[in-house]
């Protein structure tokens, strides 16, 4: 495990996104206690412009509600969506993958159907259709967001379990007498781990795109306030009120851009290369 | 030997960057290329041959550095020169032929447009005189059906006629020197042969320099006029191949020399009046790759009626080259994979009608050793953990397990610290140790060596078969011993059986094999063995 | 490679099916009467039209002849009817669609050559600054939600700049005609499908990127090398060539997301494509648009991946036909 911080650190990527990621998570669990200020609320006149108030640092959208606030509590809810979802597409997943992969066969053609069947489907166009017809709430946006995030899981897993099952240590497992569950639990998903934890991290920054693409939309959670949420709020007066859409729009891009850095830090900590540029 | 050196490599040391576990790739190397003249450059692993072979075409990574040394090549130090004079000396004077013909060829691209390319890199020849030298090539490099050969693709031909499409690309512009990395190693024996044959003609015919890199001395013997042995980057002994076999100097060559198993069985009891350990009857398996719903299906056979037994206390030997189907049947036997047909008798019990719980119980009594000593190990697992889980899944109490570790560990070698340790930290030598001591864990009645001393260097592998016969002759074990190498057959097992495509062809007591083989495929696979005819120096 | 085809046709239209009959559980998982879920939220206060879906779906009859019936519909092209549009579903999804094959086909050609050619300068100058730079802007890119980048795009192009319109197909009562038509509907296609292709574009820029290198260490770069080929040569020839192959595949794998991205930026753009009309469904919630819109996006997706997977088998000459 020491081994794995050190080369965690040891990459610049790897490095950024987690102090990104740290922030977030700050913001999203301590922001609401320190900022209390309610998003919903009439604090100032409309549309003030950001950096003229210092109770309002980022200026009021349409009905005068803080800016600021909004992005605060938007953390959570975002930060929330994503890892929800993606633990969610994981449990899901990882199981299915590694049936398919370990048992091959005709159980992993079945699997492997089902699984082609839901990539097949256009992500995002079925995860409106989802919260459309289970009606806008974090439970259906986190329903939607998992139900088409797990197939991309199911497929790495298969992928790694089946390599790893004709290694010659499996086999070896095999041969001592080791049962199923024994082997798939303890040889080898421990060592297909690496590229899903990778995976994960990219995942849950899809998550977030996903769910301010679908509060963007008006698909959101009615009582709670998110990022995509206020982009969406803020379209129709882009003209005169800029900073409604460009604030929680960064927000969303340091997030994402957070998740994606450490995606690469883990990646360069969990399989190393040997040489990066040699001729 | 008067003629002047063709090229002349003096002092040649290249540093390894700081992380590695010793200083230089090549520390002070000195050898001379003649025309004419086949120079071997012998080595383990690790001993900087591979290294010499790329700095002679500037082909060095940019990791490692030349810090000292010149190499002298038509008046010139190659080491001097810059991009653009290395790339008009490559291929045209200076040729390379690599190891792995899969990876070394373009899979996009056609045969005879990789061997027009290097009349491309030189600006010679018309596209279309270029094809016609190409296709010319071919022939004489005895590619069969030629027309075709040259518009096919790289995965579309075996091994061997990759390789030769590889040498043909080599000599397309007359080079004066070749240099050739491990070109056989990779290839089947009976095409290794003819593929040093294929060397030899070519480069005697045009009076090439060739520096020929190799870890098998039996191919030493073949094919070189000049031989030098490396060590650690630097070179120990060098000399003509003659003297070099009949009167080695340094100790290391002695060494070496010794490692290498002989052709010569040694005389063995018969173990006629013995039980029978293993049965095997009948065994067939298909494997068939569906063509989906308008093409035939694709099928090979891995085993066609394979019969053999196993006596107590006896090693039978299962020899062939890749395709045999010899690693399918050890892992039949194994119960890795299902066979179609037959059965697979462990003393009274009828393997093959087991399955589940039961034969979880009576999978203890046949264990194997593995191949690949960098795959065959859990790296997330300690040794201990390693070579108890067995016996512990088996129902014994996990202290007395990991006692046991520890005695098997010391049986094999290896000191009881290893216990706490983890694969990477061991060499390839001391993992195979490992998968000994964690085949022997279970007590069985028989081991499967699967290629189990392939992978390592020849004075490893000595000590590992020792190490297999003393723990053979204590325990009582039989064993079935799977290799693609017919010296350690040789000296290791009571009788072989040969395989080609899934058949046994012949199956016999050691000696008389290896004296008065019968079957055409024994005697080709016999002849190919390169060496065959070199005996072992006087000690 | 027919038989290929047509066995890839077969089994996308099991998968079409498969979507179609998933659509009809979805309905009757809305909540409330599926007659009146179906008539969307305009057709609902109609109660003859409630009666007529209710009678001409069948809603009373088992549960099997439901879906039958609902299938035969669905094949027959009879994808409903839409209320609040008062047209046929199927017609308002063919008057969009060319609109946004346009789109996305842009977007897709834009962001590939791009992107490639972005990822190759990375890779040709590894370590240096201007790989640094273009892997930063990549990074940035991929994290960038699309209708931001759309909404940005408006901002600084058409709000403080006023260089392009920020809506629709062609200019409101401009009448162009022939050329002059379509450098119109050029201006206006320029901002939708470089915002759709941006986030593309930096995936195709690290794939290729990353490819690029992966490949230049393959022994058979070094045997080029060994020929004394030049380096362009060689970086086009044998390297370039061979890093492609898992940019196609990612090619593939992205379609279904660049036919998701085409349905935010036809709604921020308002560009008359089938994704602007399912955002309209979406607002009126008429589910049986919703549906229909549905259905087509995943077919599109079906041939998108057909193609890709055409293209990839015929540049690698190791993939064979068969299955």
């Amino acid at each position: 495990m020491k081994q794995f911080w050190k080369s965690m650190l040891k990459s610049p990527s790897g490095v950024i996104g987690l102090v990104i990621l740290l922030l977030a998570i700050s913001v999203a669990v301590f922001g609401p206690m320190l900022f209390p200020n309610s998003p919903w609320r009439m604090v100032q006149r409309p549309f003030l412009p950001p950096f003229t108030l210092s109770s309002v640092p980022l200026g009021t959208d349409a009905l005068g509600r803080d800016v600021f606030a909004g992005m605060i509590f938007g953390a959570r809810v975002s930060l929330l969506v994503g890892l929800v979802s993606t633990l969610v597409a994981l449990i899901v997943g990882v199981p299915i993958g590694a049936m398919a992969g370990y048992f091959g066969g005709k159980v992993d053609d079945a699997l492997m159907r089902f699984t082609e069947f839901f990539q097949t489907i256009p992500s995002f166009a079925l995860a409106i259709v989802l919260v459309a017809i289970l009606q806008p709430s974090i439970y259906s946006i986190v329903t939607s967001i998992a139900v088409v995030s797990w197939p991309p899981v199911a497929r790495l897993v298969r992928g790694e379990v089946l390599s790893l099952r004709t290694r010659e240590y499996v086999q070896a497992a095999v041969v001592t007498g080791q049962s199923n569950s024994w082997i798939i639990l303890r040889e080898i998903l421990p060592n297909a781990l690496s590229p899903v934890i990778v995976l994960a991290s990219l995942m849950v920054a899809t998550a977030i795109l996903l769910e301010s693409s679908l509060s963007f939309l008006g698909l959101g959670d009615p009582n709670l306030i998110s990022w995509g949420y206020m982009v969406g709020a803020g379209r129709t007066v882009i003209r005169q009120a800029w900073w409604i859409t460009v604030f929680p729009g960064v927000a969303i891009l340091i997030s994402v851009l957070g998740l994606n850095l450490i995606g690469e830090g883990l990646n360069d900590a969990l399989n190393p290369r040997l040489s990066r540029e040699g001729r | 030997m008067t003629a002047p050196a063709t090229v002349s490599i003096k002092n040649l040391r290249i540093a390894l960057p700081k992380s590695a576990e010793r200083p230089y790739a090549v520390d002070g190397i000195s050898l001379d290329l003649r025309a004419g003249k086949i120079v071997c450059v012998v080595g383990e692993s690790g001993s900087g041959k591979s290294m010499c072979a790329h700095a002679l075409m500037g082909l060095l990574p940019d990791t490692v550095d030349v810090t000292a040394g010149e190499i002298m090549f038509e008046g010139r130090d190659l080491l001097k020169l810059d991009d653009d004079g290395w790339r008009d000396l490559r291929g045209r004077r200076l040729a390379m032929i690599f190891q792995e013909p899969m990876t070394a060829l373009n899979p996009l691209m056609r045969i005879g447009d990789q061997m027009a390319e290097m009349f491309e890199a030189h600006g010679l020849l018309t596209p279309r005189e270029r094809r016609a030298r190409a296709l010319a090539l071919a022939r004489e490099v005895g590619l069969p059906d030629p027309e075709r050969i040259v518009r096919a693709y790289p995965h579309q031909l075996s091994g061997g006629q990759r390789q030769r499409a590889m040498i043909a690309m080599a000599l397309a512009l007359e080079p004066a020197v070749l240099v050739a990395d491990e070109p056989t190693t990779a290839l089947d024996v009976t095409t290794q042969a003819q593929i040093l044959k294929l060397i030899r003609n070519l480069q005697r015919n045009r009076n090439m320099a060739v520096m020929f890199i190799t870890h098998d001395f039996g191919v030493v013997a073949d094919i070189a006029d000049q031989v030098v042995v490396l060590r650690h980057g630097k070179v120990v002994e060098e000399g003509p191949a003659a003297t070099v076999f009949s009167a080695p100097q340094h100790d290391y060559t002695k060494a070496l020399l010794a490692a290498v198993p002989s052709m010569d069985p040694p005389a063995r009891a018969p173990l006629d009046d013995r039980a029978r350990a293993v049965e095997v009857i009948g065994l067939d398996k298909t494997y068939v790759t569906s063509g989906g719903w308008f093409r035939e299906d694709r099928r090979v056979d891995a085993a066609r009626a394979v019969n053999f037994n196993i006596l107590k206390g006896e090693t039978l030997g299962l020899v062939g080259e890749s395709g045999s189907g010899k690693s399918s049947v050890a892992r039949l036997v194994m119960r890795l994979i299902e066979a179609d047909r037959g059965t697979v008798r462990i003393g009274e019990t009828d393997l093959t009608s087991l399955s589940g719980k039961a034969l979880r119980a009576e999978r203890h009594r046949i264990q194997m050793i593995f191949q690949d000593p960098f795959a065959s190990l859990n790296p997330r697992r300690k040794i201990g953990h390693i070579i108890a889980d067995g016996p512990i899944a088996a129902g014994v109490d996990p202290k007395v397990a990991f006692d046991r570790a520890r005695d098997l560990l010391k049986m094999v070698g290896l000191d009881a610290g290893a216990l706490e340790r983890y694969p990477h930290e061991f060499s390839g030598g001391q993992r195979q140790r490992i998968g000994i001591a964690r085949a022997l864990a279970l007590e069985p009645e028989i081991i499967v060596a699967d290629e189990a001393v392939s992978a390592l260097d020849v004075s490893v592998q000595a000590q590992v078969l020792k190490l297999l016969e003393d723990l053979k002759a204590r325990l009582g074990l039989s064993m079935l011993f799977i290799t693609h190498d017919l010296r350690v057959a040789a000296q290791i097992c009571d009788r072989i059986a040969v395989m080609q495509r899934g058949a046994i062809v012949e199956l016999k007591p050691t000696a008389q094999l290896f004296a008065a083989p019968e079957h055409a495929y024994t005697r080709e696979l016999l002849a190919a063995v390169p060496g065959r005819n070199e005996q072992a120096p006087a000690a | 490679m027919l038989s290929f085809v047509a066995q890839r046709v077969v089994k996308g239209v099991i998968v079409l099916l498969a979507i179609v009959v998933l659509n009809f559980f979805l309905i009757r998982l809305a909540p409330g009467d599926p007659a009146v879920v179906m008539a969307g939220e305009a057709g609902a206060t109609d109660q003859v039209f409630v009666k007529q879906l209710r009678e001409k779906f069948g809603l009373d009859k088992p549960l099997p002849e439901q879906l039958f019936i609902y299938v035969k519909g669905v094949v027959t092209l009879d994808l409903g009817f839409s209320f609040r549009q008062q047209a046929p579903v199927a017609k308002l999804i063919g008057e969009r669609l060319p609109a946004t094959l346009l789109l996305t086909l842009t977007a897709f050609a834009i962001s590939l050559a791009l992107g490639i050619l972005f990822g190759t300068f990375a890779a040709r100058f590894a370590g240096t600054f201007l790989d640094t730079a273009i892997t930063v802007f990549a990074l940035i890119f991929y994290a960038m939600p699309i209708f931001w980048v759309a909404l940005m795009g408006i901002l600084l192009f058409s709000v403080t700049m006023d260089w392009l319109p920020s809506f629709g197909y062609d200019t409101v009562g401009g009448n162009y005609t022939g050329l002059a038509h379509a450098i119109d509907v050029g201006k206006h296609l320029i901002m939708p499908a470089m915002t759709l292709g941006l986030f593309f574009m930096a995936t195709y820029t690290r794939m290729t990127r990353a490819s690029m290198l992966e490949v230049k260490r393959l022994d058979f770069v070094k045997t080029a090398r060994a020929k004394g080929l030049s380096d362009a040569v060689i970086q086009r020839r044998h390297v370039l060539r061979n890093a492609l192959l898992p940019v196609v595949t990612l090619a593939g794998v992205h379609s279904g997301t660049l036919i998701g991205g085409a349905v935010i930026t036809e709604t921020v753009f308002a560009w008359p494509g089938i994704g602007r009309l399912m955002y309209d469904a979406l607002l009126q919630r008429d589910y049986n648009l919703l549906l229909g819109v549905f259905v087509i996006c995943s077919a599109m997706v079906l041939i998108f991946n057909l193609i890709t997977d055409l293209v990839y088998r015929l540049v690698d000459p190791r993939i064979e036909f068969a299955s």
